[in-house]
């Protein structure tokens, strides 16, 4: 096992980041929306899997490679959209349990419908194919996708401190974050604030939609719905109510699940959710308010 | 004797139910049965979920290691190497009958629930309902592909079909008269306690964490309990207790209302009419002269629906979790300890 776990080739290692770093941006979309609306969005794969039929539709079309992208991002920020007004505005005064519980619903309901409209057997996205052919860098074979994961996540992560730090929007986001009653009197606008939130949220699924997509072209109505349910893990593994250790979390996670697959001997490969999982409880069985915290962490008292 | 009102209301539907699932044809009389069952995990649900705000997707895992109990220790011994050729010894050479297969299920669960519990139940509530993913994960994992306890892939065929309606009506009836005694008893009264406001019970003595802890155990055990059941109706396989159940049965506690006893039955009884009446309209049905033929994969879409709107227009559910009281001398004043 230990020999297993060194022997981590560069391909793997490669991976391992990529997948991080798509986690982390998941982590950062569900985290950011948290942030304004104590509002944890298990309907984010779902955004996603929109995104992903979108690309698959556009190469089915032959559309050229970034028309497919336009289309999946017109599509995820108009549902992203469309699920605020319709589900969390609604909702928006009720316990963080009943919204969790809501969008658990939000996520069937997609699901079930693209199972209806679709069809059980998915759609393969082939339009970006070439981006998942490796790259030889002085004998090392390292996929295209995963160069391209690593730095498109990083530049959103900047983006995105970009935004939060040195916008007015971005203050306005972190003021709600911390205590959205007393943002709301100093005269933050609600709607804008949380407007700002799920636009960005959603900006986001779309870039993972199109990593995703060319990771595993083949999509089905469950596209990224295991994702979904390991980048929550790892949000709660970081640490659910600040923002940074959430998106650490996420990167954690993916990188953890990505060296796991490699290193892993075949006949074990299988078990790599028990693995991961079972990591995860028992880290929060020694650091219950998650691994990226200091000090005791607030309770909420609301 | 006015409380009893609280037992009798969720006793009289399952009874009812079950009544009706005697006199029908014995093609309908499955669904009955299956909606018994179903009242029965949902009812493991609400003992945690209702009783404690805190949410579960994790209860389908003791639901799947209560079936996968049952199931292997009542295959008949000659049957097992055809379908689970890679068993244990242990398992290969022991059989059991259909009470204490039922009754090892529900220690099953309940022990998992107790291990898993341990760790997740000192995280808050949001976070620890988010972490119990991590067990369904972990539950379906395993039993997916681990031969050596169970069929792995394969369906539990010819596991001995001993659940029928009447003792699938007797199994709901004692998970129900468990989850009163359970509420009624101070457990439950300090769990309900740190529910509406877990500083101020703490501050009054009470350990969040092992009351949660508690609840979590017995109600793991009541859905192990409904596991075996199932497992005794049908041939499960394990793509049947995964997210699809999680869906629907935590779909039936909230429409029904997660603060009642009443609200998790009338949830189940209700969501479990829509389900199986959109079944069966997915292989043709006809209602009232009119041929109703609906494509498969509706009936998922229709209960998402009814949920979400049941969220969004009556969050507390049909029943607004409330329980049914029955007319008495007092008007029924708070109780301190219920206040608290």
């Amino acid at each position: 096992m230990t020999v297993a776990i060194l022997n981590v080739s560069w391909q793997t290692l490669a991976d391992a980041l990529a997948l991080g770093g798509v986690y982390a941006l998941m982590a950062v979309g569900i985290g950011l929306v948290f942030g304004v609306l104590r509002l944890v969005n298990f309907a984010y794969g779902q955004l996603i899997m929109a995104g992903a039929y979108a690309l698959a539709f556009a190469s089915q079309w032959g559309w050229p490679g970034w028309a497919g992208i336009l289309l999946c991002f017109a599509v995820v920020l108009a549902l992203s959209v469309a699920m605020d007004r319709l589900v969390f505005r609604p909702l928006r005064t009720q316990s963080p349990a009943v919204m969790l519980v809501a969008t658990f619903a939000v996520a069937f309901l997609l699901q079930s419908i693209a199972l209806l409209a679709f069809g059980p057997l998915g759609k393969i996205a082939s339009s970006l194919a070439p981006l998942n052919r490796p790259w030889t860098i002085s004998g090392v074979d390292i996929r295209k996708i995963a160069i391209v994961a690593i730095v498109v996540a990083a530049a959103c992560l900047l983006l995105l401190q970009l935004l939060l730090t040195r916008t007015a929007v971005g203050l306005q986001m972190r003021a709600a974050a911390m205590d959205f009653g007393t943002a709301r009197l100093l005269g933050v606008r609600a709607n804008r604030v949380i407007g700002g939130a799920v636009l960005v949220s959603g900006v986001l699924a779309a870039v993972v939609a199109v990593m995703l997509t060319v990771q595993n072209p083949l999509v089905t109505p469950d596209f990224a719905l295991r994702d979904t349910i390991v980048v929550l893990a790892g949000v709660v593994l970081g640490g659910l109510n600040r923002p940074v250790p959430a998106t650490l979390g996420g990167f954690a996670i993916g990188f953890a699940s990505g060296i796991l697959g490699g290193a892993l001997p075949t006949n074990q490969s299988q078990y790599l959710p028990t693995f991961l999982f079972a990591a995860v409880i028992l880290v929060l069985l020694v650091r219950p308010n998650g691994l990226f915290t200091r000090g005791g962490g607030a309770v909420e008292r609301v | 004797m006015r409380r009893l009102g609280e037992l009798l209301a969720p006793v009289a539907l399952v009874l009812g139910a079950a009544l009706l699932g005697a006199v029908v044809s014995a093609s309908t009389q499955t669904y009955f049965v299956d909606t018994l069952v179903k009242v029965t995990i949902v009812v493991a649900l609400y003992l945690f979920i209702g009783n404690s705000g805190v949410l579960s997707f994790g209860h389908v895992s003791f639901v799947a290691i209560g079936a996968w109990t049952a199931g292997v220790l009542s295959v008949p011994a000659q049957e097992k190497p055809a379908i689970m050729p890679n068993l244990a010894h242990f398992l290969r050479t022991t059989t059991v009958g259909n009470v204490p297969s039922l009754a090892l299920a529900a220690l099953a669960g309940l022990v998992l629930a107790l291990l898993v519990g341990l760790p997740l139940m000192r995280l808050s509530g949001l976070a620890a309902g988010i972490a119990t993913f991590g067990v369904l994960e972990i539950a379906d994992n395993m039993l997916r592909y681990y031969e050596k306890i169970g069929p792995g892939l394969n369906a539990f065929s010819s596991v001995p079909e001993t659940t029928g309606v009447w003792q699938a009506a007797i199994g709901a009836l004692l998970a129900i008269g468990l989850a009163f005694a359970y509420q009624r008893s101070r457990f439950g009264r300090m769990l309900r306690a740190t529910r509406e406001d877990p500083a101020a019970a703490s501050a009054a003595g009470i350990s969040v964490y092992r009351q949660r802890l508690l609840a979590f155990a017995l109600s793991g055990g009541v859905a192990g309990f409904a596991g075996g059941l199932y497992v005794h109706l049908l041939p499960l396989n394990i793509d049947s207790l995964y997210l699809d159940l999680t869906f629907i049965t935590l779909a039936m506690l909230v429409v029904g209302g997660s603060g009642s006893l009443l609200g998790a039955v009338v949830g189940a009884l209700a969501v479990s009419g829509l389900d199986s009446f959109l079944a069966a309209a997915e292989n043709g049905v006809d209602v009232l002269g009119l041929h109703l033929d609906l494509p498969a994969g509706t009936s998922l879409i229709v209960v998402g629906v009814v949920m979400a709107a049941v969220l969004v227009l009556r969050p507390s559910g049909l029943t607004g979790g409330r329980e049914l009281r029955l007319p008495g001398r007092r008007p029924a004043p708070p109780s301190a300890a219920e206040a608290a």
